[in-house]
């Protein structure tokens, strides 16, 4: 035990640490730490885990707007049949490119960039675990997502649908370079959203506070966790099929060419078996932010906690065995095909569960009808309606019938859009106070919401129909005697109308950043310990650390049990709390600034995005992501100084 | 401080004193742990359906392997006895560190490299001798991404390994330190457990299907 340690390490300097505290800002000081560098540097170089999930969710809420812009194109382009103002290709990169976009850069990131901002909080821990690693993931998401785009605007955006099916994306049919960037966009999303995925569970499992044990985290807490799990375990087989897609189409590998041995349904399982857990993936979060928002709404705790956290396990679960009804109108077996009827119906009575513990929530509580909760029962009418054709669509011989149709197109719109878009809005309501101080106005929120509400209905409700009628999706135009032009007009009025509403949303944003009134720390007198700290929470979120006693710490007597004391500032430590119970079981000094993620981003941007044009970018272009990977690793002497000078063996 | 003092009392009782707790801890205890753990849940998947896009190809051939000779065994099998013999080596290192004995964790990381050069150049060695391209058919495809995965994480492993090796010569250390090293064995442990099933598949399921 009397290992000298610091071997290497030079002994402290005299007078050092006035001369640095001479440097510091006020802010600086006082946070010690926490706290970035002033500036441009500060701003590259953070890993302050509210700073960086305020620029995912800002990052994803502009791809939702560019993907809207698309569909918004598409809308334009069917309103009218015999339509001549987008041809058969550009349409096809417009839904390719919108469906990949809102699948792989707005929903999954967005929520999980809300949980990279509100977890750490709702747990009372004073960052993320590997905040370094989440400033990575954010920048990866970034050039992939600008890349994507990139190819879309150079026309040659991928053109093969959202779910890129081989053979049209192989290589004998996806000529060009249109399905690698897709292929690549999958590389950059998921490498992102894995490690956030290891850093959600992390924190949660770790630097909860003392005192809350599983047991009392909040539902919001308790859906990303799930959620993460589910990606650690599904995000894999769409990497694997990605990638094996590009060798297919770089290398001449043969996974999806049947004269060699291999098989285009190859791609649909594995895509598939990451792709309907995706579905649950964005659709968890969203039932999350509808926990959080009902009780502070209701003005009672939720009603059924455990049995809403053993319907979101029981929902990952049954997620994962769901994936081959997109996979009706092959020639998998038909005996297996009932399973998996069978499986869609029953991940129906976990989500009904829930919905019933919020009604209930709703029916005894005091009703305070603000814009979140208006949100939520809108989502409880469209997420109920998209329930329904859920159901339809997983009985074989209806969906048969409606396979690729836009019966299906309006079914996973009121599922998606339904199950997380309207909670997610919910939640940019409910939140916006706290990461900005100020509240957004209710006036403008209601605009918002009733123009959405009626807008999205009128938008896909006529696509049932349309579905109904035959129409198929992908089409880029229709003849005037298949009589679809007066619905597919009225979607297009629809469109108009959502177009509206989130317009009136950015301008509600933009306004009250300015001049909305302020919110003080706890505006909606709720339950949660996010609710405990200023708003915005500064640098650290909590000055001292709390310990909680109850589920409901800000509303329950002695729920706040106390305060953490004994940890430093600068080396910024947090208290490691243990897994069930939540209890004290060591200090951890986190990782500070550095501008290294973001240049081991770029290196690996690098190395993805030439990979598309030759195979030995695989080589070379993995010096680099080495290079700033062991910079980044790199402990610089004077941090491990201060470490060492707290250094305390169990 | 002074919006959240409504809600928050300071003056509460001290709740937790932290600073008579240890700054690190070894096992699930660790964060570190924890993040190692997460990439080997997501790389054991990663691997797992690697095997099963063999296995799907497998499913939907007459001839096996199709028109070539199974992968000769002599690399391969080379190569499960060397990545089998590593264990020792690492599992000193592993020890070491947990009672922070410098010195071993030194020796330990040493020879964990000299055996990670080893299988390096034994699995360049095992390309050669496959009897398959990638570009031959889906078989080959299949076998090229299996050994292809594996060897990322051999490179990736012994490239971590060296680089914590380095620190542990130069500093600057701390004792957290001994956490990454403990770690980073687990890891080493990860990469061997996955070559055992990985090397069934390549080099018998030829030879048993």
């Amino acid at each position: 035990m009397t290992v000298d340690t610091t071997a290497g390490a030079l002994a402290p300097e005299p007078g050092g640490e006035a001369s640095v505290a001479e440097l510091l800002t006020p802010h600086a000081r006082r946070f010690g730490g926490w706290a970035d560098a002033p500036g441009v540097l500060g701003w590259i170089s953070t890993i302050d885990h509210k700073r960086v999930g305020r620029r995912f969710i800002g990052t994803a809420f502009g791809f939702f707007v560019a993907g809207g812009v698309l569909a918004g194109l598409m809308r334009l382009q069917l309103s009218r049949p015999d339509s001549s103002l987008i041809g058969p290709d550009l349409y096809n990169q417009l839904f390719t490119v919108h469906g990949t976009s809102m699948m792989f850069v707005f929903a999954v990131p967005m929520m999980q960039a809300m949980a990279v901002y509100f977890v750490p909080l709702m747990v009372g821990a004073r960052n993320i675990a590997f905040p370094r690693l989440i400033a990575y993931a954010y920048w990866v998401y970034l050039f992939g997502g600008l890349m994507l785009y990139s190819a879309l605007v150079l026309n040659i955006g991928p053109d093969a649908g959202w779910f890129s099916y081989t053979p049209l994306a192989g290589p004998q049919y996806g000529v060009g370079k249109r399905s690698d960037f897709w292929a690549q966009l999958i590389t950059f999303t998921e490498v992102s959203g894995l490690l956030v995925a290891v850093s959600v569970i992390t924190t949660v499992f770790k630097l909860r506070a003392p005192g809350m044990t599983l047991n009392r985290m909040p539902l919001f807490v308790w859906a990303l966790l799930v959620t993460s799990f589910m990606v650690v375990f599904a995000l894999p087989s769409v990497m694997m099929v990605s990638t094996s897609l590009i060798l297919d189409r770089l290398v001449g590998t043969h996974f999806f060419n049947p004269a060699e041995g291999g098989d285009a349904l190859l791609w649909q399982h594995l895509f598939w078996f990451f792709g309907h857990p995706e579905v649950y993936m964005i659709f968890l979060p969203g039932l999350g932010f509808v926990s959080m928002i009902v009780p502070t709404f209701a003005r009672r705790p939720v009603f059924g906690y455990v049995a809403i956290v053993l319907s979101l396990i029981a929902t990952a679960f049954l997620a994962f065995g769901l994936w081959v009804h997109h996979m009706f109108a092959t020639n998998v077996p038909e005996l297996g095909k009932s399973f998996f009827t069978a499986a869609s119906m029953v991940i129906a009575i976990p989500t009904a569960t829930q919905l019933f513990c919020w009604i209930a929530t709703l029916w005894t509580g005091r009703i305070v009808l603000r814009t979140p909760l208006l949100f939520v029962l809108g989502f409880f009418f469209i997420l109920v309606l998209g329930g329904l054709t859920g159901i339809m669509l997983a009985a074989v011989p209806l969906d048969l019938q409606l396979h690729d149709t836009f019966f299906v197109v309006a079914h996973l719109h009121y599922v998606l859009i339904g199950g997380a878009v309207f909670p997610l809005f919910g939640a940019f309501y409910y939140w916006f106070p706290k990461v900005t101080g100020r509240m957004l106005d209710e006036t403008l929120g209601r605009w918002n919401f009733w123009l959405f509400f009626v807008g999205f209905n009128v938008a896909f409700f006529p696509m049932h129909i349309l579905g109904l009628q035959g129409m198929p999706r992908r089409v880029y135009t229709y003849a005037a005697d298949t009589g679809w032009g007066p619905l597919n007009l009225v979607a297009s009025l629809g469109a108009v109308v959502v177009v509206a509403s989130v317009l009136v949303f950015v301008v509600n944003v933009a306004r009250s950043c300015r001049m909305g009134v302020h919110a003080g720390a706890n505006p909606w007198h709720a339950s949660t310990l996010e609710w405990a700290t200023d708003s915005p929470p500064p640098p650290g979120n909590f000055h001292p650390p709390l310990a909680v006693a109850r589920r409901e710490p800000l509303w329950e007597r002695a729920g706040v049990s106390g305060f953490v004391e004994g940890l430093a500032n600068d080396p910024p430590e947090a208290l490691v709390t243990t897994l069930l119970d939540a209890l004290p079981h060591h200090r951890l000094a986190f990782p500070t600034p550095t501008i290294w993620p973001l240049l081991a981003a770029i290196a690996t941007s690098v190395l993805f995005i030439s990979s598309i044009f030759t195979p030995w970018a695989v080589v070379w272009g993995s010096i680099p992501v080495a290079i700033t990977l062991i910079a980044w690793f790199w402990p610089s002497r004077s941090e491990t100084r201060k470490h060492v000078r707290l250094e305390r063996v169990s | 401080m002074t919006s959240d003092a409504r809600i928050v009392d300071t003056n509460r009782p001290v709740a937790v004193d932290a600073s008579w707790l240890p700054n690190h801890a070894f096992g699930h205890h660790s964060l570190m742990w924890w993040g190692t753990v997460g990439v080997m849940a997501i790389e054991g998947m990663a691997f797992a359906l690697a095997v099963l896009m063999y296995v799907y190809v497998w499913t939907r051939l007459d001839a096996w392997p199709p028109d070539v000779l199974p992968p000769d065994l002599h690399f391969g099998t080379l190569n499960l006895a060397i990545l089998v013999a590593s264990l020792v080596p690492n599992a000193y290192a592993k020890r070491a560190a947990e009672r922070y004995d410098l010195h071993g964790v030194r020796i330990g990381m040493s020879v964990c490299l000299v055996f990670g050069v080893a299988f390096i150049a034994v699995r360049a060695l095992e390309f050669t001798a496959l009897n398959v391209s990638w570009d031959t058919n889906a078989y080959g495809s299949a076998v090229y991404l299996l050994l292809g995965l594996h060897t990322t994480h051999l490179v990736t492993d012994v490239m971590d390994t060296a680089v914590l090796a380095v620190l542990m010569f130069t500093g600057p250390l701390e004792k957290s330190r001994f956490v990454d090293v403990s770690e980073n064995a687990l890891y080493w442990y990860f990469v061997v457990a996955a070559w055992v099933p990985i090397y069934v598949v390549i080099y018998w399921l030829p030879r048993w299907l």
